[in-house]
């Protein structure tokens, strides 16, 4: 079982922080950080395991991490994962992320974290890995994606809200509106026109 | 209206998208928290919006601060309520958010989802269940997701598998239901669903491997027929905890498992790890793989050599696991191990490390500890060095000091650490030399010296406030030094340096031990004094304790100072006794009589409980409440009645006392936990077995007793040496002496062992006092089992065929008694009988569980009967449910009466059954698309409708809900929620009761007359569909079964012929409902005919459930 996913920067901001159990925000924070004093200390040409001590919980824990360029990802998982299995996984996870984002780079990870967290669904579910091969991952990812273009997405909400406004009549609207208790002061639209 | 629409869309062109939230928080690096403040309180506006795009968009930014450690908890709820919108991007977007929701999901919305056409809507509700997934919803869901795992879409099997490992460990009864599916899995033409099956079961394997032997045949086919590697490494790891079980799997195995070395092995040692380790334990159940074995130990050699150093971690980890089956092999590569222990990789270090614990023999342990020490004092950081000493300490105490043949050299190694700078491990280093000093009686002389030397030099130790864990050291040479002191040399040197002023700094308790133990000491020095009639130097002694210990009695700890004073005053008395001349060091002495016994850790637990001795019951009676009330202004005279009795205690006569006396010490003689003295020191010996043959110490004179400064183990290494080599020198001779006796009889046999371990004899004979047991104390292993381990449950027999109590529970109304915790906090929801005299039974049952509810819930029930009368000619039905705090009766009124005739009331009967004040009252229902709840004009579907009354305690009253319907010609089960306010005195709080509210198709009926011409002619007009069914077993009269149709069905009876009736209803949209009933010996067959099939045939369905429970 794979217990946290976490991806944070060389200098330990966190982009990417998903635990499989639940833990309070502060707990979370202390992992996060804590994980990344003993990734740090490391040099970049020894291995890729790490004992973390009870900092889960139990000893039964391991880290297992890569370093790419400023991005740390580390997969905290237990006794019954493979570690080259999982070293593995970080390698499609990345390379994912680079066929999805085109060139990943931080920057992605910060302004599509909703994107990351769909990508990161697709491979791994409750702390179980559920696909392994990139291929079958991307597809469905862009499947998603698809349907929800289909539906606007998320993005299209102030979109929409402005093609209402532009369906309104605006010159017909005065500078202030005072009707009861409702109160609108209406902004410069004329951009809009 | 309209313009409050326009004015939050033209709000929400301004509102931040995620985007516009991280490039803000990006541009505030100096007032970060400011600004974010100032987000949540935007996020919290957007969060109240109707529009539920805001909401989604909110909720996608609350993602992103909770990553950044901001606590969103509270926004749990707008969470869910996104996750239930109907389109999938706002779903997503609220799922990324698991952690804070998997508190507060309500399975409403997942219901739907799971059964949503879309299959990306039902995975996301899968990804989102995998997160929050509880024992209710596991329960609940288990049914459903069973029967997602044969989904015609893959990426929905390999889903719901994986989700039902999680609904496992939540409800682990659902595993022998679902098993055989999840076994059909396994072979599942999807490769993903394969591998997912393979996970699954591994992961349940893992911890219980045995119930899953029986699929070693199917795992065997997959293995060699799977191309995928994470499959594959999943199916070996699954083999490696099933092989150490069934010896002839391994067998099987080795062929195909040497053939996937041969095929992997070159392009990717991963698989060939995962081979390694099979062939591991493989080998462990058959002795005779040894050749394999040297295979494995060989390439993983080659792997640990390698310059990857994540192939050099592994090969140390693979190696471990041989270690634990085969540790001869790995011996032998105990070079390349002290090698890794240079590693610059921390971890590839203690990799090693944990291997050396399992390497050590009697005849390497001195070189390795050696090595180790070496790796102590160039380690830095203080973590690696800690370790480093508790593997020290670790490898050296394993299985009862087996490996250590000279403990004068385990002592002086343990001093050495005691030189370690900064070390948490004090405490340890401690244990061990109490632990040694008194497990190992013949070492004591020599431990004596050492610590009276750590406590010479104590200021060296404790001279730095930061080393103050290893001052820990110094609580166990003072005991050592004054427990054992009659081994002491130069006692009075020792006392002294207990007695100085630095000693003070010390921490508290170990002040105590060195004052409690300077009396010991004193005591031997006294007596030595006194034997040797040194009178004067006898009071010199004394006289230097009464001079220093007042800096103890002055002490801000508690237990120095109480036991400074304490001994102060003895030792007072003391010199007044010698002023007088008296000899008083064998009473002194006596102070300190008797030896202690070291007791084992897990004694006090296995003490058998005598029979008949009853834990749990009460010694006396516990006064009840009351009592204690009504006494509380008496206790003035008891008081005075106790000091009497106090007073006449001395009158109790002799022989009452000799009485008494007598029957204690037939009490502690049956008390195991009672100490009992013995007569003297002396007899002990020859009392307990083992000790007796205590050894007369043979010990080296080449061995210095006493080391001038701190010791040097390197020395013992050296003695050691030379001391095998006399041994071995001496053996040869006899094994000379034997071969010229028995020429070539054992030739070979005795050139094979010419240095096996048993060789070696320890430097002395050293007797390991075993830890003391209670008498015919339990045999019980289970010390170590977590109780509270999840996946102990799941350790079920998968083999067997499955009972028919073991079906998973299909989603339904719960009855109560199936529930049967009463006290859950999750309200229970109960849809009652509705024949009258079975609801009586079933409150006979609950009455007995719920004594107080009885009444209330018989007023109800009153209530309801009443309102039966009143409502005559209407229909109705029940559903109750209730929480701790309300009961909640709902009763259907179709209104016929109204115009339009597609709506129905409610009414809903609240009862306060708690004692606290319940006041905003709201109530909430999930509309369907059938039925609605009418709401006031511009509140939202997700607003509830506000119940127009508070509720005393113990006050019911009754408000009255519109619902739209659709069509009528189904059942409907609408779930709502009752929230409300509870205030007592303790303040109010928030709660809420989940109700369901059951639409049946008889409630829709209204019993109508109808004359039997009228039916003629309805029958006649040929419009109206036909249908029937036929229910065997009814056993009651004719006239009890048309009463039961009449009454929970609605209809009328319109003519009646011997055991044949023709009965009439009408639905509240005019449907006509026409049935005839037709009774048999034992059995009822009733024709309907109805405008609406769909109708008819629910309907038939309904009877047919009430009239089958006759």
């Amino acid at each position: 079982m794979i217990n946290a996913i976490l991806v944070f920067n060389n200098h330990g901001k966190p982009r990417l922080v998903r635990f499989y159990q639940h833990l309070a925000e502060e707990v979370q924070q202390q992992i996060v950080r804590e994980v990344f004093h003993l990734v740090l200390k490391r040099d970049d040409h020894i291995c890729n395991f790490l004992e973390c001590g009870s900092l889960f919980g139990g000893s039964d824990y391991k880290l297992i991490y890569r370093h790419y360029a400023t991005l740390y990802f580390v997969f905290c998982v237990d006794s019954s994962e493979s570690e080259l299995g999982i070293l593995d996984l970080i390698q499609v996870f990345v390379e994912t992320l680079d066929k999805c984002f085109e060139n990943v780079c931080e920057l992605d990870l910060i302004f599509h974290m909703d994107k990351v967290h769909h990508i990161l669904q697709e491979m791994v579910i409750g702390g179980m890995v559920l696909e392994t091969n990139m291929n079958e991952i991307v597809a469905q990812v862009e499947a998603q994606s698809k349907l929800e273009k289909a539906e606007g997405g998320l993005s299209a909400a102030p979109s929409r809200a402005v093609s209402a406004v532009k369906n309104i009549n605006l010159p017909e609207i005065p500078r202030n509106i005072n009707i009861g208790d409702i109160n609108i002061k209406v902004p410069n639209l004329s951009q809009f026109m | 209206m309209a313009l409050k629409m326009v004015k939050g869309s033209i709000d929400r062109m301004f509102d931040k998208n995620l985007q516009d939230l991280v490039r803000g928080i990006r541009n505030h690096k100096e007032d970060e928290a400011k600004y974010i403040s100032q987000c949540i309180d935007e996020i919290k506006q957007e969060l109240k919006q109707d529009n539920i795009a805001v909401k989604a968009n909110a909720v996608c930014k609350l993602t992103y601060l909770q990553m950044l450690g901001y606590d969103i908890s509270w926004a749990a709820f707008n969470i869910i309520e996104v996750m239930s919108a109907s389109k999938f991007t706002f779903k997503v977007s609220s799922l990324c958010n698991y952690n804070c929701t998997s508190q507060a999901v309500s399975l409403l919305y997942l219901t739907n989802d799971l059964s949503s056409p879309n299959q990306y809507d039902t995975g996301v509700a899968l990804t989102g269940l995998s997160c929050f997934v509880t024992p209710d919803l596991a329960r609940d869901l288990a049914n459903d997701i069973m029967t997602l795992m044969s989904h015609t879409k893959p990426y929905i099997r390999k889903k719901a598998v994986l989700i039902m490992y999680k609904v496992f460990l939540k409800y682990p009864e659902s595993l022998r239901p679902a098993f055989p599916r999840l076994k059909e899995k396994l072979e599942d033409p999807d490769p993903g669903v394969q591998s997912a099956a393979v996970n699954v079961i591994c992961e349940l394997a893992r911890r219980n491997p045995k119930n899953y032997l029986s699929l070693a045949p199917l795992f065997f086919k997959l293995m060699t027929s799977s191309t995928n590697n994470w499959v594959l490494i999943k199916i070996i790891k699954l083999f490696g905890a099933l092989t150490p079980l069934e010896p002839r799997l391994g067998k099987k195995l080795i062929e195909p498992l040497t053939n996937l070395i041969h095929r992997y092995v070159c392009k990717c040692c991963f698989l060939h790890l995962g081979v390694v380790k099979v062939l591991i334990s493989l080998s462990s159940g058959m002795p005779n793989h040894s050749a394999s074995i040297q295979l494995c130990v060989q390439k993983l050699r080659i792997l640990i050599e390698d310059s990857d150093q994540n192939l050099k971690y592994l090969g140390l980890l693979a190696m471990s696991k041989i270690l634990k089956t085969h540790p001869k092999s790995v011996q032998s590569h105990k070079d390349l191990i002290l090698q890794c222990l240079d590693d610059k990789d921390e971890s590839i270090r203690l990799r090693a490390l944990d291997l050396l614990y399992g390497m050590v023999s009697k005849k390497n342990l001195m070189e390795i500890v050696k090595k180790l020490m070496i790796h102590v004092d160039k380690a830095e950081g203080t973590t690696y060095r800690d370790e480093l000493l508790t593997k020290i300490i670790d490898i050296c105490s394993q299985s009862n000091y087996q490996y250590i043949t000279n403990f004068e050299w385990y002592i002086s190694i343990l001093v050495e650490l005691t030189r370690l700078e900064g070390t948490r491990h004090g405490h340890l280093i401690a244990a061990q030399m109490l632990d040694v000093a008194i497990r190992v009686k013949a070492i004591r002389k020599f431990a004596v010296s050492q610590m009276a030397m750590l406590l010479d030099n104590a200021h060296l130790i404790a001279s730095n406030t930061q080393r103050n864990g290893i001052c820990e050291v110094l609580y166990a040479a003072a005991w050592i030094c004054g427990e054992f002191s009659e081994h002491l040399e130069e006692a009075n040197q020792t006392l002294e340096a207990m007695l100085r002023p630095k000693v003070t700094t010390l921490p508290g308790h170990i002040q105590a031990v060195y004052v409690q133990n300077m009396v010991k000491l004193y005591a031997s020095i006294l007596q030595q004094k006194e034997q040797s009639g040194e009178k004067e130097a006898a009071q010199e002694i004394t006289q230097l304790m009464i001079e220093r210990l007042p800096q103890f009695v002055q002490s801000a700890d508690l237990e120095v100072q109480e036991r400074a004073s304490c001994i102060l005053q003895l030792i007072k008395y003391i010199q007044k006794l010698q002023i007088k001349e008296v000899p008083v060091a064998e009473e002194v002495i006596a102070l300190f009589a008797g030896e202690l016994n070291p007791v084992a850790p897990k004694a006090q637990k296995k003490v058998p409980v005598p029979e008949g001795l009853d834990l749990d019951a009460w010694i006396n009676e516990p006064p009840s409440d009351s009592e204690s009330e009504d006494e509380k202004p008496k206790t003035i005279f008891h008081d005075e009645e106790q000091r009497h009795s106090r007073h006449r205690q001395p009158e109790i006569d002799e022989e009452e006392l000799a009485r008494r006396r007598e029957a204690r010490k037939q009490e502690q003689a049956n008390n195991p936990f009672y100490i009992k003295s013995s007569p003297s020191p002396q007899k002990r010996y020859q009392d307990t077995p083992g000790v007796e043959h205590i050894p007369v110490v043979q010990i080296d004179l080449s061995v210095p007793l006493k080391v001038p400064g701190m010791p040097m183990s390197d020395q013992y290494v050296k003695l050691e040496e030379e001391r095998r080599h006399k041994q071995k020198l001496e053996k040869d001779k006899k094994k000379k002496k034997q071969k010229k006796e028995k020429r070539g009889k054992h030739h070979r046999h005795n050139s094979l062992h010419t240095e096996s371990e048993e060789d070696i004899a320890p430097a002395h004979h050293v007797d390991i006092i075993t830890e003391e047991m209670p008498e015919n104390a339990l045999p019980s292993d289970e010390d170590d089992k977590d109780p509270n381990d999840p996946y102990k449950a799941l350790d079920i027999d998968l083999d067997k065929p499955l009972a028919d109590s073991e079906k998973l529970p299909v989603q339904r109304h719960r009855n109560v008694e199936t529930q049967k915790s009463p006290d859950s906090e999750a309200p229970l929801v109960e849809k009652k009988s509705k024949k009258p005299k079975k609801k009586e039974k079933k409150h006979k049952e609950k009455e007995r569980e719920k004594g107080k509810k009885k009444e209330k819930e018989k007023k109800v029930v009153e209530e309801e009967e009443e309102k039966q009368v009143i409502l005559q000619g209407l229909h109705y039905f029940r559903d109750c449910c209730y929480g701790p705090y309300l009961f909640l009766c709902c009763l259907l009124l179709g209104n016929r009466n109204l115009q339009n005739d597609s709506q129905v009331t409610v009414s809903v009967i609240f009862e306060n059954k708690s004692t606290s004040f319940l006041k905003s009252m709201e109530l909430n229902v999930l509309d369907s698309l059938n039925t609605k709840m009418l709401r006031p004009e511009g509140s939202s579907v997700h607003d509830g409708i506000p119940v127009p009354f508070q509720l005393p305690p113990g006050i019911s009253n009754e408000a009255q809900f519109v619902f739209t319907l659709q069509s009528i010609v189904m059942a409907q089960k609408l779930k709502g929620t009752l929230s409300f306010i509870v205030k007592n005195d303790e303040g109010s709080t928030h709660e809420k009761l989940d109700f369901k509210l059951h639409f049946s198709c008889a409630s829709y009926l209204i019993t109508t007359p109808c004359y039997s011409d009228a039916f003629a002619k309805l029958l006649e007009s040929g419009d109206l569909h036909m249908s029937s069914i036929k229910i065997d077993g009814i056993s009651i009269s004719f006239q009890h079964l048309l009463a039961k149709i009449c009454f929970h069905h609605h209809f009328s009876v319109v003519e009646r012929v011997d055991s044949c009736a023709s009965m009439y209803s009408r639905s509240i949209q005019g449907h006509h409902v026409c049935l005839l009933v037709k009774k048999g010996e034992n059995s009822v067959s009733i024709d309907g005919k109805c405008n609406d099939s769909t109708l008819l045939s629910n309907l038939l369905d309904e009877m047919k459930e009430t009239l089958s429970k006759c």
